[in-house]
């Protein structure tokens, strides 16, 4: 594959031209995986076979009729290995889920099958989406295509990283407190987190039920648009998606931000952001001006709270997620003279040492005596912030915002929890309330990519993408490719 | 057994027995609780009922079965529950391999219903049960142990078959103050439960399963005694036995000054006693909290005034109203109505014969064929409108009644036509005072023996008597008819 056709966009318009295939595409995909993924470890499971049957099934049904086929018909597409595919191994970056294949395919991943797309493989993530640097993963580490040695972000690192390195012009990652926005910020591309409940969760392995979302990292935001557009949408599988049609996110992608007013949430440009990405994120802001959008200085005084909000109810909602993971019905067991040895054993052995933190962590704050002072109250926060937003959004059409307080850094380099945890400060009050947000590319530092991230009202995705849209296009950083592009251009 | 009565008599006058009982009872939807499997598992081959939803594969979804949430507000509405406008589910958080998501989907602080009761017979008193709540959650699957129990069995195995089945739990206030109570309590629920349709009230198979907590309170002492849980039982019988077996255990604890320990014990049939299973320190935290996979539901009052237009008249209205409408004593009216079958078969009877005529052969020679062929009146070759045929024809005289219960044991059985069969065999009533009195001149000129007994006193002579006449008329004779005659005749 070539870097002119590293988009959907433009993979699309090549197999309608006959200037490719689609098992051209699927085998250029293959063979980047094949060149770069030893250093990479942007996969756990590479679908060859499978990717080249799709392939064929695709260039058949663009032959017979192209013109109503899918964008995404014969597009290359990675996974996340949360997302559950018939018939292929899905472990969620975990050991106790090793050798685990499940019969049925997640809602999301069926609705780009449905459009023709081909799975080249499950991509690396942290275990159970638990991380922000892809170091939790039990499989070892993704690196980031920029420079290897740094991480690519969590927990959707992999997915990242997939697009980022140019073998794949889209992926899909998950997102419970950033895990889609800060690995896209980390690696350079976009990446998008749709309104909680604008995709179905059916078939994607639950950490934190009330804040999991589904969504696409891709090179531009018109991709994130085409994407969001075939996976969104009601599902009766879940009963937590979203009952109302999703409005058509391309009709009005190019539509500006002439007369838009954006909010800069004061609390998001704390101490903890560096420098350099402060630069980029106020450069970009004067790109919006330039727009003919408006700037407003805005305070969303819970900020500060939502981290510990977070950290109460996500790991409350893993540590019940998690209990299915038993030894009993699939996965990894450790035999025991006792059930409880058995249980015990085969849960020490198969889980991880985040994973392991954020189960005590739930259960601590779920136990009798503590539930009110802990999940409760945290509960009580999160509405707190949620209101705050509203409120907010009265006033102003978008935020931007930093992604990520930093970028991309050298794996093993934060290993204080904590310190890893505050890397999500600006993503994580985002899924408290249910909003949709995106990372886009705004510039570099020290050759490192930064990412800007834009939030809208719940729902208001097409919004979303149309302020990202014309952001991306009055700059020119998502053409900026990391040298893993460029080595196999 | 005397002695079990009088030892509790004994007890319930020195001690308040205080008896609260919680029945889960399974909803008969045709699908699961949270997926699409079928419910009725009973004779399924092992896991052949399970889905990756009920299997708790990683990944999947509950979706609400809304047949489920719709039979536990009938029952609430029979209950006399208050339905409040929100309710949600909750995670219960455990760990066992009849479990596999690691956690029941339940209802915690937010149920469907709150606040009803009950009205139960016992013996000529009305006893008022309060019900705390009635909520919906799933079963759990079934385990077969290679021995007694879990802690010392060598392997196990799992059926997930029943794993997801609509559990509706019905939470009976601790109001019931003796075992006869508690047995009337649960056989009135059952029958609730079955008139409404949403339980086979299967005990033996489990359908309809009970709790019990009981503890026992001093006279003028404030607050209950420690309450000790019962479970294991299995048949209504069961239920009173085991009950009457933990009374007396805690009134003798008490008696020797012994302190009860909060517990929960199982009854074990083959002993006749309870034995402890688990103490209130092994007890389990839940961790109960918001099951964030299903939105809280709102029950709007449409739905509920829709769902109360669809409960039929309940046992106790019924029962009322079959006294008044029909004349039928109290015993007759509970008997009639027992079940919605019954009671709708005697108001089809009723409707064409006499309802006195109606409860007797409905109580006496139906019920005695259905008892002895297995076989309802209204699967029978008769059917309900063929005995009101049946009846008919005795109403109008046509037959005698012994012709009819001759007619009815084999109709019963091969089905058939009873006004044609009456035409064909010539087995109309000889009603006809001329016709009879032939016969009888020939009786009593050939038996003046038995004339000659009667006329000196012995009634029973008469009955003799009548036999010749009903024996050479077929037993078509008009017994009443025959009676008078004779009396004249031989007066």
């Amino acid at each position: 594959m070539s870097a002119s056709q590293l988009t959907i966009t433009q993979q699309a318009a090549a197999l309608r031209s006959r200037e490719v295939s689609a098992v051209e595409l699927a085998g250029a995909a293959l063979a980047h995986v094949e060149a770069h993924d030893s250093r990479l470890n942007a996969y756990l499971t590479v679908t060859a076979d499978a990717a080249r049957q799709q392939a064929a099934a695709a260039d058949r049904r663009l032959r017979e009729d192209g013109a109503s086929a899918s964008p995404l018909c014969g597009v290359p597409v990675a996974i996340k290995d949360v997302l559950c595919i018939d018939g292929v191994e899905t472990t969620a970056g975990s050991k106790i889920l090793k050798g685990f294949v499940p019969p049925y395919t997640a809602t999301s991943v069926q609705r780009l099958l449905d459009a023709g797309a081909v799975v080249v493989g499950k991509t690396n993530c942290d275990e159970f989406a638990m991380g922000s640097s892809n170091e939790n993963s039990a499989y070892g580490p993704a690196g980031n295509p920029w420079d290897v040695e740094r991480v690519p972000g969590g927990s959707s690192g992999g997915s990242a990283a997939a697009v980022a390195s140019g073998g794949v012009a889209y992926s899909l990652g998950s997102d419970t407190g950033g895990s889609i926005r800060q690995p896209a910020a980390l690696c350079g591309v976009a990446g998008f987190k749709p309104t909680y409940g604008r995709v179905s969760r059916y078939g994607l392995i639950a950490f934190a039920s009330s804040l999991d979302q589904v969504g696409p990292f891709a090179h531009s935001v018109r991709d994130c648009a085409t994407v969001f557009a075939t996976i969104g949408g009601h599902d009766p599988l879940d009963s937590t998606s979203e009952a109302s049609p999703v409005e058509d996110p391309l009709a009005s992608l190019d539509a500006g931000v002439r007369g838009m007013r954006f909010g800069v949430p004061k609390e998001y440009f704390g101490a903890g952001v560096e420098p350099g990405v402060r630069d980029r994120v106020e450069a970009a802001m004067r790109v919006i001006e330039s727009l003919g959008g408006s700037l407003e200085e805005v305070s969303l005084p819970s900020t500060d709270v939502a981290l510990s909000t977070y950290y109460i109810i996500a790991p409350a909602e893993c540590s019940s997620n998690l209990a299915r993971m038993d030894g009993v019905r699939f996965g990894h067991r450790v035999d025991a003279s006792s059930l409880t040895d058995m249980y015990l054993r085969t849960r020490d052995e198969g889980f991880g040492p985040e994973v392991k933190r954020r189960i005590m962590l739930g259960n601590y704050a779920l136990s009798s005596g503590y539930y009110d002072a802990y999940y409760k109250k945290a509960q009580q926060v999160r509405t707190l912030v949620a209101r705050e937003f509203e409120s907010v959004f009265t006033k102003v059409d978008a935020l931007v915002c930093p992604t990520s307080p930093i970028v991309a850094f050298r794996r093993g380099e934060r290993s204080d929890p904590l310190a890893m945890y505050a890397c999500d400060t600006m993503t994580i009050p985002v899924n408290l309330a249910g909003l949709p947000g995106i990372s886009v590319p705004c510039g570099f530092v020290d050759s490192l990519p930064v990412g800007l991230q834009f939030i809208a009202p719940r729902l208001e995705d097409a919004k979303l993408l149309r302020v990202a849209y014309a952001y991306e296009q009055a700059t020119e950083w998502h053409e900026m490719h990391a040298p893993m592009v460029e080595a196999t251009a | 057994m005397i002695q079990v009565e009088e030892q509790l008599d004994a007890v319930l006058a020195r001690y308040q027995a205080v008896i609260g009982l919680e029945v889960h009872a399974q909803l008969l939807t045709r699908s699961k609780m949270f997926c699409a499997c079928s419910a009725g598992y009973h004779d399924a081959p092992p896991n052949s009922h399970t889905c990756p939803v009920c299997l708790a594969l990683p990944g999947v979804l509950p979706v609400i079965n809304r047949q489920a949430v719709e039979y536990t507000i009938l029952t609430a509405l029979a209950l006399d529950c208050e339905i409040p406008e929100f309710s949600k589910f909750d995670r219960k958080n455990y760990f066992y391999p009849d479990l596999p998501k690691g956690y029941q989907i339940s209802q915690f602080d937010l149920p469907l219903s709150l606040n009803g009761h009950l009205d139960v017979l016992v013996g000529d008193e009305v006893v008022r049960a309060g019900i705390t709540r009635v909520h919906l959650e799933e079963d759990t699957g079934t385990m077969h142990h290679a021995g007694d129990v879990l802690q010392s069995a060598t392997s196990s195995v799992v059926n997930l078959n029943r794993c997801g089945v609509p559990l509706m739990e019905i939470v009976g206030e601790p109001d019931l103050h003796t075992p006869e109570q508690a047995r009337e309590y649960l056989q009135r629920l059952r029958q609730v439960l079955v008139y409404i349709g949403v339980n086979d009230g299967n005990l033996e198979r489990g359908s309809f399963r009970c709790d019990a907590n009981v503890s026992l309170q001093q006279p003028g002492a404030l607050g209950f005694g420690t309450k000790v849980e019962v479970k294991n039982m299995n048949s209504f019988r069961a239920v009173q036995k085991a009950l009457e077996s933990e009374i007396l255990r805690q009134a003798d604890m008490l008696d020797r000054g012994e302190r009860i320990v909060q517990e929960t014990r199982g009854w074990v049939e083959a002993h006749g006693t309870t034995i402890s299973q688990r103490s209130k320190e092994g007890a389990s935290d839940y961790k109960y909290f918001p099951e964030p996979d299903l939105p809280p539901m709102h029950i709007t009052r449409d739905m509920v005034e829709r769902i109360r237009a669809e409960l039929p008249e309940l046992p106790e209205a019924k029962r009322r109203r079959f006294e008044t409408q029909y004349g039928l004593s109290a015993y007759e009216a509970s008997v009639v109505t027992q079940t919605q079958d019954d009671a709708g078969t005697f108001e089809t009877l009723a409707s064409g014969v006499d309802a006195k005529i109606a409860v007797n052969w409905f109580m006496g020679d139906v019920a005695r064929l259905a008892n002895i062929t297995g076989v309802k009146l209204q699967d029978s070759g008769l059917g309900v409108k063929g005995l009101v045929a049946l009846l008919k024809l005795v109403a109008a005289g046509t037959i005698n009644g012994s012709i009819a219960k001759g007619l009815l044991d084999e109709l019963y059985a091969t089905g058939g036509d009873a006004v044609q069969l009456v035409q064909e065999r010539g087995l109309g009533q000889v009603s006809d005072a001329g016709e009879l009195g032939t016969i009888l001149d020939e009786v009593i000129a050939s038996n003046p023996n038995a004339v000659n007994d009667f006329r000196g006193g012995k009634e029973a002579a008469l009955q003799s008597l009548m036999g010749q006449v009903m024996k050479a008329t077929r037993g078509r004779a008009d017994a009443k008819l025959v009676n008078t005659l004779l009396r004249e005749r031989l007066g």
